[in-house]
Order: C-alpha cells, then structure tokens, then sequence
C-alpha cells in the first residue's frame, strides 16, 4: 500500500508521538509497504529519506503548554501539494486535534482517513472552545485509532463516538542485546526502573522487601534506575544496608537496555493503574527474568506467569519470598527468560503495525486519497 | 432606499443559499462517508464468515467442531433482517469463541500444514470486524447529529435518505486470537 503519515510534531525533538511515527513508518517500510510521512522541520534538518519537512515549526502557547507547531500558508500548501503528488492509498494523521500539520492534512484531503490518537487529558479548555472548527476535520476521519485505554476515554468524552485500541509496540531487537553495566557483576542483584516517587510504581513494596532479604542474603543487592529523590528512597533502606543499594537517577537509553542486562532479577511492583506495561516489554526483550505484581495488565503480559514470575501485589512478604526462590533457581531464571523473549514478539512494532494495516484494509476505497478541492 | 433595501435583501438571500448548499453538501459527504463505512463493515462480516466456512471445510477439525463452525458462518450469510443479521453475527462471534478458545487448539492448528495460514487469515478478519463496525457506529453517530439539526430536518437536505442505525453485536474476539 502507499501510505502517506503526518507527523503533528518537530521530526528532529524527540517526543513519544515522533517515536511512535518512526517505529510505525520503518515497520511498515519492512513489510513491503511504501511510506511517506510529512513533518515540522526546517529544510536543511537531517532526515531520513521517508520524511518531507513541511517547514519549521515555531513555539506558540497551547493548551497550559508551549508546543512547537507548523502551521500557516506556507505549512498549508506543502501538505497539500504532498498529498496532491503522493497518491496515497490511505492518509494516516496523528494527533488531528492539534492545531498543526493534522488539521491541515484533514482539511486538504478526502477518501480514507486514519487517526490515531496519543495524548489524553482530563479537561481540554482548548479543545472545548474549537470542537466546531474541528468538526469539518472530525467528520473526514473514516477510522480512528487509540494508543491507550486513556487516550480512547479523552477521545469519547471530547468528540463522541469510539475508536480501537491499538497500543504502542516495542522494537524488541533494540534491546536485545547489551553489555551489563561495570561494577554488578558480582553477587545476587535485584534490578528496578521507573519514577522512585511515584507510589503507583510500587518501589517501597520493594525496598521493604529488600529489607527482609539482605540480612539473610549477604550477596544481594538493589539497582535502581529513574529519576527522583535519592535520600527519600535511602531513607526507607535499613542503614547498614544502604551501600548495597545502587541508585543510578535518570538514565540514557543505552543504559536502559544495559541495565535490563545487568540484573538478576528484573522487578516490577507496581500497584496498578497500568494499562500495558512498557517496562515489562522492554525488560522481556531484553530477557530479563521477570518478578512482577500480579496486576491484571503484568497478569496478561507475562502470559499468567509463564513468562515471568508473579507475586501478591502490594505484599513485600511475597515479593521477598517468590525473589528468593527465583534468586535460587538459575534454571528457572534462564527458562522464564526464554519464554520471555517469545512471548514479548507479540508485542513487537511488527505485531503492532500488522493490526495497523488491518484498520488501513478496513478503510482502503478504489478511489484513495484524493486533494479536496472544496475547502 | 429602496436600492439599499434591494441589495441587502439580495445579500441575504445569497448567504442564506451558500450556507444551505453548505450545509446539504456536508451531509452529503456524510452520506457518501456512512455508504463507504457500510460497505467495509460489509465486506468485514462477509469475510470473517467465508474464513470460518474455509477452516470448516479444510479437514483439519474434528467434525463436531466443523459442524458447529458451518452452521454459525450460514446463520450470518443467510441472516435476512439487520435484527436478524445482528443476531446471527453475534452468534457467529460466540462459536468462534467457544470453538478456539479449545485447550491448546492454537497450537494444534498450527501444527497442520494449511493451519498457521488460516489461523492468520482468521485472526485478519476477526479483528476487521471489530475495526469495521466501530468505523461504521462513528459514521452512523455523525450523521445521525446532522440529520437531526433543523436546518436539514425543515428543508429536508437528507432527500430520501434514512435515519441510520448503529450496527450492534458481540464482536469479542476469541482469547487465543487476542493481540493483548
């Protein structure tokens, strides 16, 4: 299929919707499918060859936030003559709601429309205020996708009607293979990402459960990665044990993979309110063995506990027992991390960008998408 | 005064008529947008139970499990009424269910050698209904709302087009075709 992507946001800042275009843009390029997607961007960026810059964005106050967008004659005729010259089968616009590139894809073309939505906020003053210039824009999406359980609610109480759920992927080959990270290659060691001071990511289950194992196992220790405050979570360490905790703050991606490779047992304790667990299905990549909560959202993932370990959400006890016997089990370990990596392909951008091209089949027409010369 | 009152009549009249076409051009895109929904969700349901005949027909069940599957996917082909159709179809999707949701029947479909391509093709046009049916319920939304506005209600700008109805049925896929 010839599909033609636009991108709301500068192509060259980093941000998870320019992520999840490149992910969808270069799966798709590997199926066999030809792929253009347009973008914010100045002329002399650095581009792959799939991107046409649509002009450079600029930063304008919206919605709360300063958001860098394109937008004016210059932006308007560039997408429409990209559409005009581009003979797409189907035109895939992300974030339509976004005063940028989206609104006017929408505005300069007809036939079969795919959204796909990624933000989701409580209460959009911005979005209240131009539902009825949207409208036009609104009515010429012939299919529209939701990234998150989240994004698809925002979606229903500010616009009506409903959307599928299509998640974001993970490219699982970016993490599977790695260097471990010096200074850990001693001992047992129990490894945690995410924000230290959210409690929804469940670390204090852990450190409680810390404190239970590390006077009985002398060679244990704790690596902890994410940004927040380091003394508030050493606090809650025993004193004699706050050596063997290893707080690495905010880390690079390379890092990320790296610290995945580096620890013995991968922990995810979180408490709930995960909708899909993207640590988990990185740390499977990776083929880390797993201990998470049994939170239905962990539950499905893990395949009910084949690919990874599972404990009473919210019991340190549990934790520290069912880590104890993982900790002593290497064969398990290495057998739940093969079952890991098989079952994370699931969740791999190629999974993910095949449901893609089932919604682009579902909307696909003879006639494609065509320049609307009515508006 | 009276050239003054002339032209401003005629000013209105013209505005008046340029939002009506407006107004009955934007429905008619609606129409055009709801008649393509209608056909793909169309083409979807066609297509699942074509799959389903298929894997009946393919020797790899067990009779019963070919039975039970062939009689679901008539049902919907031969449903006559949209009730009628809405109920057949549901049904079609709670056999699927029953029947793949079997202990380890992935797998054991896989196993065959016509299998790991008809679970796929299976797997294709169970989740196309799924997507069909709520593209199709979002274009029955909107032009339900701009049909009901009373500008199209007085003057009629929906000509003899009906009043359409959302499309409702299980549409739960089965656990073992299930992405997440």
């Amino acid at each position: 299929m010839r599909i033609g992507i636009v991108c709301p946001y500068t192509w060259d800042v980093p941000g998870g919707v320019q992520a999840h275009i490149r992910d969808l843009a270069e799966a798709l390029i590997a199926d066999g499918h030809q792929v253009e997607v347009i973008a914010p961007a100045a002329d002399d960026a650095p581009l792959p060859s799939y991107v046409t810059p649509a002009g450079r964005a600029v930063p304008v106050p919206y919605n709360g936030s300063v958001a860098r967008l394109a937008f004016g004659f210059l932006s308007a005729g560039r997408v429409r003559r990209w559409i005009r010259e581009g003979r797409f089968d189907v035109l895939h616009v992300h974030e339509p709601f976004v005063p940028s590139l989206g609104v006017l894809a929408c505005w300069a073309a007809k036939g079969p429309i795919v959204a796909t939505f990624h933000a989701s906020y409580q209460r959009s003053r911005a979005l209240s205020v131009s539902a009825p210039v949207l409208q036009t824009a609104v009515e010429k999406i012939t299919g529209r996708i939701a990234v998150s359980d989240a994004a698809r609610t925002t979606l229903v109480e500010h616009m009506g009607g409903d959307a599928v759920l299509i998640p974001n992927g993970v490219t699982v080959s970016r993490y599977a293979e790695a260097e471990p990270l010096p200074g850990w290659d001693e001992g047992e060691v129990i490894g945690f990402l995410g924000r230290m001071d959210e409690p929804r990511k469940g670390l204090p289950v852990l450190l409680e459960a810390f404190a239970l194992l590390a006077p009985v196992r002398p060679g244990l220790r704790l690596l902890i990665a994410g940004p927040g405050d380091a003394a508030e979570v050493l606090e809650k360490v025993p004193a004699e044990f706050r050596d063997r905790v290893g707080l690495l703050g905010m880390v690079s991606e390379e890092d990320k993979v790296r610290a995945y490779h580096t620890v013995d047992v991968f922990c995810a304790p979180n408490l709930g309110g995960e909708s899909f667990g993207i640590v988990l299905t990185e740390a499977m990549s990776a083929g880390a063995a797993i201990l998470a909560s049994d939170i239905p959202a962990f539950r499905r993932v893990l395949d009910e506990g084949q690919a990874g370990a599972l404990f009473e959400t919210g019991d340190a006890a549990s934790l520290a027992r069912e880590a104890a016997a993982l900790l002593d089990d290497p064969a398990r370990r290495a057998k739940l991390s093969d079952e890991a990596r098989t079952a994370v392909w699931k969740y791999d951008w190629s999974t993910v960008a095949r449901d893609v091209v089932r919604v682009y089949e579902t909307v696909a027409s003879a006639s494609g998408v065509e320049e609307d010369d009515r508006s | 005064m009276t050239t003054t009152l002339i032209l401003v009549v005629g000013a209105l009249v013209v505005l008046t008529a340029v939002y009506v076409s407006w107004r009955a051009g934007r429905l008619d895109r609606l129409h055009i947008r709801l008649e393509l929904a209608r056909e793909a969700l169309d083409a979807a349901l066609v297509r699942r139970a074509a799959v389903c005949l298929e894997l009946a027909a393919s020797r790899i069940l067990d009779p019963a499990t070919s039975l039970v599957l062939a009689a679901g996917a008539h049902e919907a082909r031969t449903a006559a009424g949209p009730e009628e159709r809405e109920r057949a179809e549901s049904d079609l999707s709670r056999t699927l269910r029953a029947v793949l949701d079997q202990d380890r029947f992935r797998e054991k479909l896989a196993e065959t050698p016509a299998g790991p391509e008809l679970l796929e093709e299976l797997d294709a046009a169970v989740a196309k209904v799924v997507y069909a049916r709520r593209f199709y319920n979002n274009a029955v939304g909107v032009t339900r709302a701009a049909q009901r506005r009373w500008l199209a209600r007085t003057l009629r700008l929906a000509g003899h087009t009906e009043y359409p109805d959302f499309f409702e049925i299980d549409d739960d896929p089965p656990y073992a075709l299930a992405a997440e």
